[in-house]
């Protein structure tokens, strides 16, 4: 089937137990990125969209650990696979990138190095061509003279330059699927538009598939073909990224979006969300969103909103289910 | 003071640290002494009641001139003048110490900048203690619960710890305490930078609620251009510390003069999803050590001529009413902007 997606993640679950009782990271979560796809992950500080993509590449930290959902990739479940046969997924047909490209590097040893190294552990190749093979990929993420740069080490490499070799790295074995933690948040805003226009083309060319993770919908807005929006370890409203920016449906992404001071405009003042996002140990009761919320109405206080489909989205929020009237209480 | 008299005035301010390998490195290797000019001939002023803003990438200086104004480094050339009188030149410490009590400073980590065994109420009041403002415990107490107030939160929070405290709720004590001394002006050094965005939002408004009810100076220092048009209304852009454009906010974003205030207005991410056409501007910030000669955004322009390599330029007024440094703009051959809707 040509349209089957990369990567399916069904009713998601990622939990941490403590001593005083478990504490729920991602809730219930289900996505899909399709071939040559990008899907943006967007929430603040707390809002389990890092935990998201640990889990899917099967890095979760422990004590945290996936408590049910299914993890697919290429139709094949891969979250309960030993972590042997998991590693060798991981590399080869998933790539990952980092924020700080400082510590997805050994300092020790030169970037060819690191690059043939990736290479011949997941492809049949020999020196000299996993050698020409990694001058290739240097020279594809737009590192200048990169036959000589292959034998520098990561210190002489500026920020920008070494986000570019982690790229490289991480496309090294031709994934399938590249997930990205913040990739351009440690970047200055020149190189991150840069980084940006890269991840693009290359995703492109390559028709992997992208998990995007990132507190920057400005990064998104200029990424992503669809985004999650995420709130409280829970999908607030997914879809594409035109409609969710353009017209945001749920309350949270409206305050989020008015909440982002744009260049242009000359509002006084911005939208501001009142409160904070909850802490995972005292996660409200019904819709998690509800005590910041201006429209809250008693049934999102009692009953926790499924995703329900709006033309292209998906919005998590009792405003939008056709059934609200008969709902107890009105709006407001 | 006439009414001419800017609050805040730095003249010519530059700082530069020796970064050299120690003396027996230098004499082994046979290696010069190693000077980073952080901030190399800075000149602006601020009004009473206005917001100036420097906008830069990191490298460019703009923490260091926050440093330099409020004191907390001396500069290695140059002045900062409060009401006309020249900080540097103070001869006696309650001169200083009168003048120091009307600015305060504002950090960008509120991690860092609280200490974590003092209570609130106490970190608040350290500046009126320090300033000796008051020695009366109970107006101490009154003063702190109405700035725990303004700054949104309650009185009752005086009595936690700063771990208590979410980061937006920090940046609101950091706040608190930068005012309690009744400052005329403060420093914000990215003030917004380590928060999410409905915080910062939260946080912004804030700042621009109090300077209406309380009349405060703003210099504020920020990487992130649609902040700082937000905030501002006058902005300064920085590059490898030196100034290269300071207008009005409105103009500065409407009609930017110097290449690399539009390369930086061009790299902000489009969240209007206009479509507009973005001109992709290669290369990186120079190493500070060894700066570009001429024009220090030479290599990385796309109108560079042989004059630029050799002759720095030096701020001139421009078409938008304000001054940018740069030959291109002054002998008119820049191309015109392409066009934002």
């Amino acid at each position: 089937m040509a349209d089957r997606p990369v990567l399916e993640v069904k009713n998601l679950r990622v939990e941490f137990p403590t001593r005083r009782g478990t504490l729920v990271a991602v809730d219930d979560i289900s996505f899909t990125i399709a071939p040559g796809e990008v899907l943006g992950v967007v929430g603040e500080s707390g809002a389990g969209k890092s935990m998201t993509g640990s889990a899917v590449i099967g890095l979760l930290e422990p004590p945290g650990r996936i408590a049910s959902g299914e993890i697919l990739f290429d139709g094949r479940r891969i979250d309960n696979l030993p972590y042997e046969e998991l590693r060798k997924i991981r590399g080869k047909d998933i790539g990952a990138i980092f924020q700080d490209p400082l510590t997805s590097l050994n300092p020790l040893y030169t970037i060819g190095r690191q690059l043939i190294e990736t290479i011949q552990t997941h492809l049949d190749m020999n020196q000299a061509q996993a050698h020409a093979r990694a001058v290739q990929l240097l020279e594809e993420v737009g590192i200048p003279a990169a036959a000589r740069r292959i034998d520098h080490y990561p210190h002489q490499f500026s920020g920008g330059m070494r986000q570019r070799v982690v790229i490289a790295l991480a496309l090294a074995a031709g994934p399938r699927l590249i997930i990205a933690d913040e990739p351009t948040t440690a970047l200055d805003v020149s190189i991150q538009a840069q980084i940006i226009s890269l991840i693009k083309k290359l995703c492109r060319d390559h028709g992997a598939a992208f998990m995007l993770v990132t507190h920057d919908m400005g990064v998104i807005a200029e990424t992503a073909d669809r985004v999650a929006v995420m709130y409280a370890g829970r999908i607030a409203e997914i879809g594409p990224v035109r409609d969710v920016i353009k017209s945001a449906k749920h309350p949270y992404t409206v305050g989020l979006m008015g909440s982002i001071p744009k260049v242009g405009h000359t509002e006084a003042r911005l939208t501001q969300i009142d409160g904070a996002m909850p802490r995972l140990n005292a996660i409200p009761r019904g819709c998690a969103f509800n005590p910041r919320c201006t429209k809250a109405f008693d049934r999102c206080r009692m009953e926790r909103p499924e995703p329900i489909v709006v033309g292209s989205t998906a919005v998590a929020c009792w405003l939008h289910d056709p059934a609200k009237q008969e709902a107890a209480g009105g709006v407001r | 003071m006439s009414a001419e008299t800017p609050l805040v005035e730095a003249r010519d301010l530059a700082r530069f640290f020796d970064v050299s390998k120690p003396l027996l490195n230098r004499v082994i290797e046979g290696q010069p002494r190693l000077t980073l000019k952080a901030v190399d001939g800075v000149d602006f002023t601020i009004r009473k009641g206005e917001t100036l803003s420097l906008v830069g990438e990191s490298g460019c200086g703009k923490s260091t001139v926050a440093r330099l104004v409020v004191g907390l480094y001396r500069p290695t050339r140059g002045q900062v003048l409060f009401e006309g009188v020249d900080m540097g030149a103070l001869s006696t410490r309650a001169e200083e110490r009168a003048l120091r009590k009307r600015f305060q400073m504002i950090f960008q980590d509120p991690y860092a900048s609280l200490n974590p065994r003092w209570r609130v109420a106490d970190i608040i009041a350290e500046p009126i203690r320090a300033h000796r403002l008051s020695g009366d415990r109970s107006d101490i107490r009154k003063r702190v619960d109405e700035l725990l107030r303004q700054v949104g939160l309650a009185p009752a929070d005086g009595e936690k710890y700063p771990h208590e405290f979410s980061g937006g709720q920090r940046q609101r004590i950091s706040i608190a305490r930068a005012l309690s001394s009744n400052p005329e002006f403060l420093v914000c050094d990215e003030p917004t930078s380590a928060l999410d965005v409905s915080v910062q939002a939260q946080i912004l408004n804030l700042m621009k609620d109090l300077q209406r009810e309380l009349g405060l100076t703003f210099l504020f220092i920020s990487h992130n251009l649609a902040v700082v048009f937000h905030i501002s209304d006058r902005v300064g852009v920085m590059y490898l510390g030196r100034l290269v454009e300071l207008a009005d906010a409105r103009a500065l974003y409407d009609n930017p003069q110097h290449p690399y205030t539009r390369m930086l207005l061009d790299a902000i991410p489009d969240l209007d999803m206009s479509g507009r056409a973005r001109t992709p501007v290669g290369g990186e910030v120079p190493n500070p050590l060894d700066p570009p000669t001429g024009c220090a955004f030479h290599p990385r322009c796309p109108w560079a001529n042989e004059r630029c390599k050799t002759e720095r330029p030096v701020m001139k007024p421009t078409a938008n009413g304000g001054a940018a440094s740069c030959h291109a703009v002054e002998e008119r051959r820049l191309a015109p902007r392409a066009q934002k809707v």
